[in-house]
Formats: C-alpha cells, sequence, structure tokens
C-alpha cells in the first residue's frame, strides 16, 4: 500500500519539455510511474515521450483525470506553477525545484494550507515507493520493495542510506524526500504520521539536519505517538553557526537549530541515532 | 546576503524610516569633511558584517570634526574579528532616553514573517531571548493580509511604550514591513530605535539579510554584496556555481550533495577527533563534469591548511566512471601533490574503481566506502601516507 503514492497514481509533469523536466519523465516512465501527460504553457498538443502536453494544469487533469503533479520550473515560475496546481484541485503536488525565493513560498505555503492538496518540497528529490511509482529524481535502482519507510530532508544522503538498506536486505515501503528549504510543504511529522498509520511499513528511518526545528518537533511526536521503532542520522555536527550549508535551510541561527540538540531530543525519544550514516541498517536490527 | 549597517539605514530611510542625516567614509579627510557639515558631536562607527563592533572599539563618539578625524584614523584599517574596516559611518550624535528593539524575521515553523518588538533595545534579541524572553512580543503576519496596523500597536503596548509615540511607531512598523516585502529580506532590524531626547523616534542601527535565492529580481542589492567580508575563495566558488564555505580543519571535501557534504565533513571529525577535522564544505551539485571538479580542487588546494583531500559523490543520474575520469583530468589540470582519497558509490561505482585504480597514481587512493574514505583521509591529513 506505502503512502503517498503507489501504482494507481496518476502523475503529470509540470515543465515536461525542458531539459530537466523531460530527462526525469523519461526516467519516471521507464521505472513503471503511470505518467498520464506533462504540461507546458504554449506547447499544448505536443507528445514527449509518448504522453501528451497541455497548455494548463487543468486542461491535462481534466484529460487525464490525473492526481498527482511533479514540477520542474525555473525558480522564478515555479510560485505560479505551484498555484496552478492547487487550484487545480490536485491532491498530491511534488516540487522539485531548488532555489524558490522564501517570500514565494510563505505566501504559496499560506494559500496551500487552504486547500485540499499536499505539497511535497520544494528543493527535494521527490519520493520512491519501490516497484510502483518513482516521482521525482531518486535513482530508482538504489531501492527494493520491503517494509522500511525512509523521511529525509536530503538528497545523496537519503541515496547513501537507502542503497545502504537496499544492500544489506531491508526493502522500503516508501522513501520520501521532504526538501532542505526553510518552507516546506509536508514535514518529518507529516510522514511520520503516514508511516505509522501505514500497514505495509514496520520501521522507520528519518534523516535530518542542522537549521530549524522541524526535528525537535518529529522527537516529540514520535515519544508520544510513534509505535514503529525509528533510527536515524543529523547531518552537520561539525558545522559552524551563522553559516548556510548548501541548502538554504541548513543554517543554525541564534544559537538554535544544532545537530547537537537534535540528536539529543531524538534519543531522548527513543530514536536510535548513528554517528555514522553506513550503520544506520545496523540500528534497525 | 547580509547588508551593512549604512546599506540597511538608507534602504529603511527610502520607505519612512527615520534615520539619523549620516554619511559614508573611507578616508580621515573625508569623516573631516562630513563630521564639519554635520556640526556638534557625531558617532564615527566602523562598518564590517560582524556583532560586536562596539566592545572592539570600532564605535567611538567624537565631540568635533577635528577628533573624529583621528579616530577614523584608527578605526579605518582596524581589524575586527579577523576583518579589516574599509568603511566607517558618520552619524550626528543622538540624545536618547530610550532604546527598543523592532525586528521582523521568518518564522519557518508557522510559515509566516513575523514581528518581534522588545522594551530592551541595544542588546542582541538573541542575548534577550536567553536571559528575558517574556520582554519580547510577537506579531505573526498574514502574507496575503500584509502587517496590520492593530498589530503594530499590539506590539507598542506590549512594550510598554508610551502612547503618544504609538501613532510613528506604527508607521515605523509598517515602513520597515514595506522595506523587509520589496527586499525580500528573511531578516530586517532596528536595533537600537531610539526615543531621543526631543521626544522623536529614530533608527540608530540597523541590519538587514537578504534572501540569496531571490537576487536574481534584486540586481540593485546584488550589488551592494560586501566581497571584502568574505573569504577569496567563497567569491570564486559563488562564480563557479559551487557552495563553498570555509573552515579550519585539515581536510579537503569535495561532495556533491548539501546533506552528503555535511555528512562526510562529520566522518572526517568522527574519525580525525580532536586535532583533524573538516577544512571545508563543498557541494559541487549535480552532474560534476571535469570542469567543474578542477574548479573545486582548485578552490580547495586555495587553502593551505588543507593536508589530504577527500572527494564522496554518490552517482545517482551522474555516472561514476565519467566523474572518475573527471577527477583524472582535473587532477592533470591543477596539478595536485596532497594525497587524495576517492570514493564514489552509486551508478558505474565498479568502473569508476577500475579507472582511478588503473591510473596508477601514487597519492591517489579509492575508497569503497564512506567509512574507510574518511579514515584514509585521516591518516594521509597526519601524514601516514
Amino acid at each position: 500500500m506505502a503512502i503517498l503514492a503507489d501504482k494507481n497514481t496518476r502523475l503529470i509533469v509540470q515543465g515536461i519539455t525542458g531539459r530537466e523536466g523531460s530527462f526525469h519523465a523519461e526516467k519516471m516512465i521507464e521505472y513503471g510511474t503511470n505518467v498520464v501527460g506533462g504540461v507546458t504553457p504554449g506547447k499544448g498538443g505536443e507528445w514527449v515521450h509518448g504522453k501528451p502536453v497541455f497548455d494548463t494544469v487543468k486542461g491535462a487533469v481534466d484529460a487525464t483525470d490525473a492526481n498527482a503533479t511533479i514540477i520542474y520550473v525555473n525558480p522564478q515560475f515555479a510560485a505560479d506553477a505551484l498555484y496552478e496546481a492547487i487550484d487545480a484541485g490536485i491532491p498530491l503536488i511534488v516540487c522539485i525545484t531548488e532555489g524558490i525565493p522564501v517570500a514565494d513560498m510563505m505566501k504559496v505555503y499560506s494559500y496551500l494550507r487552504r486547500s485540499k492538496s499536499r505539497l511535497v518540497g520544494p528543493n527535494c528529490p521527490g519520493l520512491l515507493t519501490p516497484g510502483q511509482a518513482k516521482i521525482g529524481i531518486m535513482p530508482g535502482y538504489i531501492a527494493t520493495p520491503g517494509s522500511v519507510g525512509v523521511v529525509s530532508k536530503s538528497g545523496t544522503l537519503t541515496y547513501e542510506v537507502v542503497f545502504a538498506l537496499t544492500q544489506r536486505g531491508l526493502g522500503q515501503s516508501t522513501c520520501v524526500g521532504i526538501g532542505g528549504d526553510p518552507i516546506i510543504g509536508t514535514n518529518f511529522v507529516d510522514v511520520l504520521e503516514m508511516f505509522e498509520q501505514d500497514p505495509t511499513t514496520d520501521k522507520v528511518v528519518l534523516i535530518g539536519e542542522i537549521g530549524g526545528r522541524a526535528e525537535i518537533d518529529a522527537a516529540e511526536y514520535i515519544k508520544t505517538h510513534m509505535t514503529k521503532p525509528v533510527a536515524g542520522f543529523i547531518a552537520g555536527a561539525t558545522a559552524p553557526p551563522g553559516k548556510r550549508m548548501g541548502h538554504a535551510g541548513a543554517i543554525v541561527e541564534g544559537g538554535e537549530g544544532t545537530a547537537a540538540e537534535k540528536i539529543d531530543a531524538l534519543r531522548k525519544a527513543g530514536v536510535r541515532i548513528a554517528a555514522n550514516p553506513e550503520e544506520i541498517p545496523d540500528l534497525l536490527g | 546576503m547580509n547588508l551593512h549597517e549604512y546599506q540597511s539605514k538608507q534602504r529603511f530611510g527610502k520607505f519612512g524610516v527615520p534615520i539619523p542625516l549620516g554619511r559614508v567614509a573611507t578616508s580621515p579627510q573625508e569623516v573631516y569633511e562630513i563630521a564639519r557639515e554635520l556640526g556638534g558631536p557625531v558617532v564615527v562607527k566602523s562598518q564590517v558584517l560582524v556583532g560586536g563592533r562596539g566592545k572592539a572599539g570600532g564605535i567611538k563618539l567624537a565631540q568635533s570634526a577635528e577628533e573624529a578625524q583621528q579616530l577614523a584614523e584608527t578605526i579605518l584599517g582596524m581589524q575586527i574579528k579577523g576583518l579589516t574596516v574599509r568603511k566607517v559611518l558618520v552619524d550626528p550624535a543622538s540624545k536618547f532616553v530610550k532604546e527598543i528593539y523592532l525586528g521582523i524575521v521568518n518564522d519557518r515553523a508557522a510559515g509566516k514573517p513575523v514581528m518581534m518588538a522588545s522594551s530592551e533595545g541595544g542588546v542582541e534579541i538573541e542575548e534577550v531571548a536567553r536571559t528575558n524572553p517574556k520582554a519580547i512580543i510577537r506579531e505573526q503576519i498574514d502574507p496575503f493580509l500584509g502587517l496590520r496596523d492593530y498589530q503594530a500597536r499590539n506590539l507598542a503596548s506590549g512594550i510598554n511604550l508610551p502612547r503618544e509615540h504609538w501613532r510613528a511607531f506604527v508607521k515605523i512598523a509598517q515602513s520597515l514591513y514595506a522595506c523587509y516585502l520589496d527586499s525580500d529580506a528573511v531578516l530586517a532590524e532596528i536595533n537600537p530605535l531610539v526615543i531621543t531626547a526631543d521626544h522623536q523616534l529614530l533608527a540608530l542601527d540597523g541590519k538587514m539579510t537578504i534572501d540569496d535565492n531571490a537576487l536574481f529580481r534584486h540586481p540593485d542589492l546584488a550589488e551592494m554584496r560586501d566581497t571584502d567580508a568574505e573569504p577569496e575563495a567563497e567569491t570564486q566558488a559563488r562564480a563557479a556555481d559551487i557552495s563553498y564555505v570555509k573552515l579550519d580543519g585539515q581536510i579537503g571535501c569535495m561532495v556533491n550533495g548539501a546533506g552528503l557534504a555535511m555528512t562526510t565533513m562529520d566522518m572526517t571529525k568522527l574519525f580525525g577527533g580532536e586535532e583533524i577535522g573538516p577544512a571545508n564544505f563543498l557541494d559541487i551539485g549535480g552532474g560534476a563534469q571535469a570542469e567543474k571538479v578542477a574548479a573545486a580542487l582548485r578552490i580547495i588546494l586555495s587553502d593551505p591548511n588543507v593536508k589530504s583531500i577527500l572527494v564522496n559523490i554518490f552517482g545517482g543520474i551522474t555516472r561514476g566512471d565519467e566523474v572518475a575520469r573527471g577527477i583524472l583530468q582535473a587532477r592533470e589540470q591543477v596539478g595536485i601533490n596532497l594525497p587524495m582519497v576517492v570514493r564514489l558509490n552509486g551508478t558505474n561505482a565498479e568502473q569508476a574503481r577500475e579507472i582511478i585504480q588503473n591510473a596508477h597514481l601514487p597519492n591517489l587512493h579509492y575508497a569503497e566506502t564512506l567509512t574507510e574514505a574518511a579514515q584514509l583521509a585521516v591518516s594521509a591529513a597526519k601524514g601516514a601516507m
């Protein structure tokens, strides 16, 4: 059953004629994801990788009955693409775009909360339900079906951990990259709630990093609500305060958001924290 | 991107915040002229992007233009927390009876801007948050509605601002919000906002941080970046579209992805202990062609503390064999004598290992896992390889 996406998901690709959009649409189709079409304003009527292109998201939804969209649109135009997806009533929106201004995202976030859509991202690798659906840019071969739920703020670090799990025979129910921006649509707690309720997930891996307090909120939720075991890793113990570590959100500000305080809170909530991400599979033992 | 005090205040002033009528100078002679024009006592304030300028002796009061010039001679060129003072702001000295704090930041958890006021102005807000959190009053702002006047009045009332100043305070709060919005700031603060001896509100000091992701629509602000305030290598990295932060350790790290880059840093410390750690954060991004790898290597090598180099790439869409070839090519271009440990995981990792191993270079090592790579890089940094 998995969470967020499975073989019944009907996906459209916003920005399907662009370089990134076209490249990853092909990879998603190859993986077996049910891609039903794409959107690029002004390119309606064309076909990309055997899928119809529409001018508008609403047009695509009317024609294909899509229930999920993935956005590969430049940061300047990403907010508009997000509003269009929300207004078309699409239940699941995944946004890969990195570099969206935070002021734009605060408005989108506020609008989103008044809608029925769920946003994953932005600045995230998307999600992958092994053997069923890949919505995003995670390489498909690193994962294998199983019962470990993975939720992470990172991209390549997630691949490392998922790959390590796969090599040790620990398959995954769904891998979710929530993104490293300060304002994101879906947080750790949202995904943990879904994993807790998902009958196909037995264990959970949480991968966090410095900045913000999402991991602290996750620790609170795990302590009070979760029955399934959680293991994790927090990146950035050696990062100095006041310096942005790549991700817009990965910055220790005003003494808050350090790796040490997050690790401490998660440990107190019963989460097994690895000092070395390659040891995560051992902690799921 | 952080703006200097003088840049922030000028911008606040444009939006209607009352600011002192000072100007910025780069030579003692200029300071003298500005002080003479202003007449009366002035404050000479070093413009460097760090806190604690006052304590470091970078802010001084002068009674005359001559004294201002003398002070400028010591302040210009002095070092404050490793930064050289190249500019000073000369402001007329103000007599005030009360200092308050007014600022706006992004509340990540709420996904909204939050305006904060405190009756304890003149000290860092983080300090107040620690010692007297109740002194800070907050109002969350709906991004579609903007700051409402009543919210500004709530702040004024919350910090016990005398009623005679409310009207002026609301106007300043609205101006600050407009400035924050127009500049795509992630932080805009007036600290202190003072009540002067003649009952006026005045922004004596200001600070702004602009959202780097929004600079594409603010070419005027992007030009204000003070590249003096950052290590040369960080400026070069930005030009090469590489994310780089210089640190104090000995192991130069080159990684793809921010989370994995931080993890790689952490691993060098995990195995390096007290003496050995990461020399930098470096995220090379996706792709990692030879050209970009070469640029990254040059940046890493510009740090004289670097004793060994650790390359950790997880090839997802990127193919490991291409990265491996890129590394060999880049090594030739750049010319490296330092020991280098390469670890490539993911797509085509097997071919990548063959390429690296078949190169038979004495100071180039291939590692299978991140653990092994970090351990090798640590022993290399200790001179054991």
